[in-house]
């Protein structure tokens, strides 16, 4: 298991305030975080960063839920079950990088940090590796372990493109938004490694172990600098690069258009075109600007390592490529030349695709090597006997997510920046990047029609300016009743106001920070925002905010669940699907995420379910398929119901219940998926588990679905108020398999509208949603509570059901 | 039997450095013939045969002159000549001074020279071009040029012993059934064509980094004004104090990769350090610029001949006059990077195909043309 249950007592090591006796102080709370429980160290250090990464644990709160010994007869205004903070510890990854400047002081503030690791080693890459070797083994007292450089590339970049979505994007400069985030391919291999460090290296990915390097150039990002130091006497590659974003390269090359007058009509080469490059310089007696050079030196390079790179993407029949490397490092204007040169040499047909983490690749790789040699191999004798085995760590056993509460992001140091000018205002330059280990192991919902073109999200903030003004303001507006419930979560812990307020600050900035560069994580969505704001919570030890308030709520509604059985019994069949489906959106009302529902029920607790019923837009509704489905239920069953919940309460208990009640009368079995951990006031699944006992104990028909496994509970893997239906728990997508599901249902705005509101699934699916938000019930073309009932028949599964049917006349 | 062709004949090929002119000097005039030349024709022919120099610039490659060749009906010999392109004003100037348009010839020229100079030649000196497109002209004249011979010798030659550039001999070969090939121009650009038949060819890609740019950044970088003072300068240094080899950065071989020690990891790598800026010499710059754009065409031309299924690869184009640094580097790497599997050939007439075929067009007879 991931999780080790920590005694309650257990403290965390005081982190001591420790002041450094040295003129660049370090952000004690922001780098080297959880230092003091380090494991593991690995280190790659370039020409100019050091990337360092070590493994640590992290101890966490969180709120557990446990049933309460109901065998007694039940006693008035008693909950229903308790709620317990709890330590937990998770694993997480750490990568710094930071310029090679820096690394005694980092070498030293470490090694005062470090309290109780075991490791004895240190795996090391990168070319600085073996010059700095000794004064790491002497400041750490741990011994250097050199790793192959391109070996430890290729691991990390296998690491990031299957754990961290949008890790790919493609660069286009004028555009809206200058970063395309592409979507990651379910199966990563194979593809092309384009490293350009000094010199470049070309290497074909073909699976996890198998990679080759099918060919190089020795004119590189050394080609660059040198040759760029040598014409414009700039010490610096930055600032070469600065040089050159300024430069004018046409009075330096000879153009097509220099030779012919015009363009060479009869092979489509524009006058434009560079016909040879510093050609002007060989013939004309004038001066060069430095920039002009340096640009002229830029587009020669970038160019030719893109007809290279295209060559060998044609020889080995790949389409994607990937670009790495000091001479990219997310500068905007070598990403932009090799962009365009991959464009022009493949008409198109190949993108240039670069990292968002691909300074950090080859200390990933490192650590990922040191962590695999550590996990002895399986012994043949010990078979069955795995018990004895120690616990060891392997991580490409497990799924990881980029924590964005301890994640800089994309380009939070520019690197235009003269580092110089950092140094001066007395700031260290660093960029982090966290990852979390997850409890499950995450795969594609198996009914995604086409898992390579699924995109979770609806609207894309990056690229639509309004929306993200808007969604960021609203996110900044609800934070202080985030905080505000934060505080409220943990009365008896005197110090969460203070914690809360590290949370708001955090959040802000966060906040803040994407707005300038929206980015800094990828795509940025709806989900993102809200997944930012959980990890922002759990950083800070609020691992539950609504624990109580869902607890209360979940009280409520189960004393009125036999009631609302009773009331729609009573109706004809017909009414009763549509009662259903109605008392399934009211239900959805209840959603403390959305500020317009919170005021509400905020100021007036008595705001009912008739209530909300009537606050229902009514039909036809803005999206209505109603017809359709109520056609549909006419017909056989569906085989198995997969159905994603969405809030506790009354949501769950007299909407969501009721609903799936009537599925498995129909003889449908139902898969209940739900949370894994806490998010806002989403019922998590280890609360569904307490809350189907208590209604199966009232209720015969779903007393003996659960007892004939007709009605299953399983956890999503997510702790998201919205759903990617691309990560979700590998338990999960076997369930969905081995019933057959024919019938996914989606519930709420944040799983089917902010996202999957498109998601095609290769099944019937049902997306309901009542639209809390006026802004998006505006874009929507509709207004506050309108409602969206989405019912999707896949076209192909219409002709495969007329193909079964023989002898049809046409 | 031949269409009778007006006197002089000259085939152009402007280029973006280079002009490269051929111009055929009949030998077989008769008596009547030379009564009834015009003065002017005349003085062209002896300003032309008798220097081997024209102006500063103008050069006449004596040792590529064709002798008693048979062409269109005629016998006579085939000059070489080339001046810079920024001398081109001049070169119509005395057109127009020679009064040539009174010789109703038609001056064929091809390359971009021959679109971008088109309405200097007709406001300047009345003259009408006949643009020829390039890489026609440029397989035409190889093809004719290989197969009347160089003065009885073959016009082809290659690198016996490739893998060792000290020792590797030139030898002559003949280029019998040249098709299908990989035809790599390297003028002040490179392009790179597929050539399958005289009439049947592609242009596969071309790159930037050509001939123009070993200048362009020798001059730049070493202060030398020629081509040849490039090269001198590169004859004579050593460009592993200026690039960074695999030994560089991994003591030896890399072997995970099967990376010799000796090949270049980062071209002009070694010039991103201060100390080895200041104290580098200029021939090793020179000879680095050289080994890096002439190794950058190799890796792309064989790249090239790889996807295009082609195992000859023939090098053209002026790049490689009296340059056989470059020459055998090329046979080296196509030789070393492909097992074996490629052969490089090279051609004496190196960068006036062109201009041949430019001559060729003109010499057509207009049912043919």
């Amino acid at each position: 298991m991931f999780t080790s249950k920590m005694a309650a007592e257990c403290q965390r090591v005081d982190r001591s305030s420790h002041s450094m006796d040295k003129s660049i102080t370090l952000p004690a709370d922001e780098i080297f975080r959880n230092l003091e429980n380090a494991k593991r160290f690995a280190i790659d250090i370039g020409g100019s960063l050091t990337k360092l990464a070590y493994y640590s644990t992290v101890q966490h709160k969180v709120a557990k839920v446990r049933s309460f010994d109901h065998t007694a007869k039940e006693t008035e205004g008693e909950p229903l079950y308790e709620i317990s903070m709890q330590e937990e510890v998770t694993a997480r990854l750490h990568f710094i990088k930071f310029e090679n400047a820096y690394i005694e002081t980092c070498l030293d503030f470490i090694k005062d940090h470090l309290v109780n690791t075991e490791t004895k080693v240190i795996k090391a890459t990168g070319g600085g590796a073996h010059k700095f070797k000794d004064l790491i083994e002497k400041k750490l007292k741990l011994r250097v372990d050199k790793e192959d450089e391109m070996t430890c590339l290729i691991k990390g970049c296998n690491f990031v493109l299957r754990n961290i979505p949008h890790e790919a994007f493609v660069y286009v400069k004028h555009a809206d938004s200058e970063f395309r985030f592409q979507n990651t391919h379910p199966d990563i291999f194979p593809y092309l490694l384009i490293n350009i460090g000094s010199g470049v290296s070309i290497v074909k990915v073909e699976s996890e172990d198998k990679f080759e390097r099918v060919g190089g150039s020795s004119i590189g990002g050394g080609t660059f600098w040198g040759l760029g130091a040598l014409l414009t006497k700039t010490k610096r590659f930055d600032e070469l690069l600065q040089l050159a974003s300024k430069g004018q390269h046409t009075s330096v090359d000879m153009l097509v258009k220099d030779i012919y007058g015009g363009s060479y009509g009869s092979l489509g080469l524009t006058g434009d075109l560079i016909a040879s490059s510093f050609g002007k310089s060989a013939t004309a007696d004038n001066e060069f600007s430095k920039e002009d050079m340096a640009k002229s030196l830029l587009h020669m390079i970038s160019n030719d390592i893109g007809q290279l790179a295209c060559l060998y993407a044609r020889l080995h029949n790949l389409t994607r490529v990937y670009f790495g490397g000091f001479f990219i490092r997310g500068h905007p204007v070598t990403m932009h030349t090799i962009t365009y040169s991959i464009n022009f040499f493949t008409k198109g047909e190949v993108q240039a695709l670069f990292l968002r983490h691909e300074g950090y690749l080859g200390t990933i790789g490192a650590f990922l090597k040191g962590a695999e040699e550590d996990t002895p191999p399986m012994l043949p004798h010990s078979l069955g006997t795995t018990a004895l085995s120690h616990p060891r760590f392997d991580p490409n056993q497990y799924s990881w997510g980029e924590n964005y509460a301890g994640s800089s992001g994309l380009m939070s140091v520019s690197p235009d920046l003269n580092p110089m000018q950092r140094t001066r205002s007395g700031t260290f330059p660093f960029d982090m990047l966290e990852m979390d280990r997850l409890e499950r192991q995450l795969v594609n919902l198996p009914l995604l029609q086409d898992p390579s073109s699924y995109i979770p999200d609806t609207v894309d903030l990056s690229e639509d300016a309004l929306a993200r003004e808007y969604w960021l303001y609203c996110f900044e507006e609800a934070l202080d009743g985030v905080v505000k419930r934060a505080v409220a979560s943990q009365p008896d812990l005197p110090e969460a106001a203070e914690r809360a307020e590290k949370f708001r600050h955090k959040y802000r900035h966060k906040l803040q920070t994407l707005r300038q560069q929206p980015f800094a994580y990828g795509s940025l969505t709806v989900r993102s925002l809200l997944d930012t704001r959980e990890h922002c919570l759990n950083e800070f030890n609020f691992p539950d905010p609504y624990s109580k308030i869902k607890q209360r709520e979940n009280d409520i509604a189960l004393k009125y669940f036999q009631k609302a059985i009773k009331s729609l019994e009573e109706l004809s069949w017909e009414q009763r699907q549509f009662a259903l489906v109605r008392g399934l959106l009211a239900g959805n009302v209840f959603d403390w995420g959305a500020k317009a529902v919170s005021d509400v029920l905020e100021s007036d607790p008595e705001f009912g379910f008739e209530q909300a019923k009537r606050q229902l837009e009514e039909r036809p509704w803005l999206v209505d398929a109603y017809d359709q489905w109520l056609e549909r239920l006419k017909g056989p069953p569906h085989k198995c119901a997969l159905f994603f919940v969405d809030n506790s309460g009354i949501d769950i208990i007299l909407g969501v219940f009721p609903f799936i009640r009537e599925l498995l009368c129909r003889g449908t079995e139902v898969v209940l998926a739900s949370n894994s951990s806490p998010a806002l006031n989403d019922v998590t699944n280890s609360e569904l588990q307490i809350l189907t006992q208590r209604i199966a104990a009232m209720d015969l028909v779903i007393q003996s679905a659960v007892k004939e496994d007709r009605l299953t509970l399983v956890q999503s893997g997510s702790s998201s108020p919205c759903l990617d239906l691309s990560r979700l728990d590998k338990e999960l997508a076997g369930v969905v398999r081995e019933r057959h599901t024919d019938l996914v249902v989606i519930e709420g705005m944040g799983r089917a509208i902010h996202t999957n509101y498109y998601a095609m699934l290769s099944c019937e699916s049902l997306k309901m949603a009542v639209i809390k938000n006026s802004w998006l019930a505006d874009r929507l073309g509709g207004k506050l509570f309108s409602v969206v009932f989405k019912y999707e028949v896949p076209p192909s599964h219409k002709t495969t059901t007329q193909d079964h049917v023989p002898g049809t006349p046409s | 039997s031949f269409i009778y062709c007006t006197f002089p004949w000259f085939g152009m090929d402007i280029g973006g450095t280079l002009v490269k002119l051929v111009y055929f000097e009949p030998k077989d005039i008769t008596a009547e013939e030379e009564q009834e030349e015009v003065e002017n024709l005349k003085s062209i022919r002896r300003y032309l045969t008798s220097n081997v120099a024209y102006g500063k610039t103008g050069v006449r490659d004596v040792h590529l002159e064709l002798r008693n060749l048979s062409m269109c009906g005629r016998t006579g010999n085939l000059h070489f000549i080339r001046f810079p392109t920024q001398a081109m004003h001049r070169f119509i100037q005395m057109g127009s001074d020679k009064n040539f348009s009174s010789l109703h010839t038609t001056l064929c020229a091809t390359g971009g020279g021959a679109y971008k100079f088109e309405n200097d030649f007709r406001t300047m000196a009345d003259l009408e071009l006949l643009k020829l497109d390039e890489l026609d002209c440029l397989i035409h004249g190889l093809l004719y040029v290989d197969s009347v011979s160089f003065n009885g010798q073959p016009e082809c030659y290659f690198f016996e012993n490739p893998s060792d550039t000290q020792n590797s001999v030139k030898t002559p070969c003949s280029l019998a059934d040249p098709f299908p090939m990989l035809l790599v121009n390297i003028g002040s650009g490179v392009s790179i064509l597929a050539v399958y038949s005289k009439d049947h060819y592609k242009r596969v890609t071309g790159t930037s980094l050509g001939g123009g740019t070993f200048l362009g950044l020798c001059c730049l970088l070493t202060g030398c004004e020629t081509f040849e003072e490039a090269l001198d300068m590169a004859s004579r240094g050593d460009s592993s104090n200026v690039d960074k080899l695999v030994k560089d950065i991994y003591g030896g071989d890399y072997e995970r990769f099967g990376l010799q020690g000796s090949a270049v990891a980062s071209s002009f790598g070694h010039m991103m350090s201060k100390e080895k800026r200041d104290s580098i010499s200029k021939e090793d710059l020179a000879r680095a610029m050289l080994v890096t754009i002439t190794n950058n065409i190799g890796s792309i031309a064989r790249m090239c001949a790889v996807n295009e299924k082609i195992e000859r690869v023939v090098f053209v184009g002026n790049f490689l006059r009296i340059n056989t640094v470059s020459t055998k580097l090329l046979a080296y790497a196509m030789d070393f990077w492909s097992k074996g599997q490629l052969k490089a050939l090279f051609l004496e007439h190196e960068g006036y195909f062109g201009a041949v075929g430019a001559l060729l067009e003109l010499l057509k007879s207009p049912e043919e043309a």
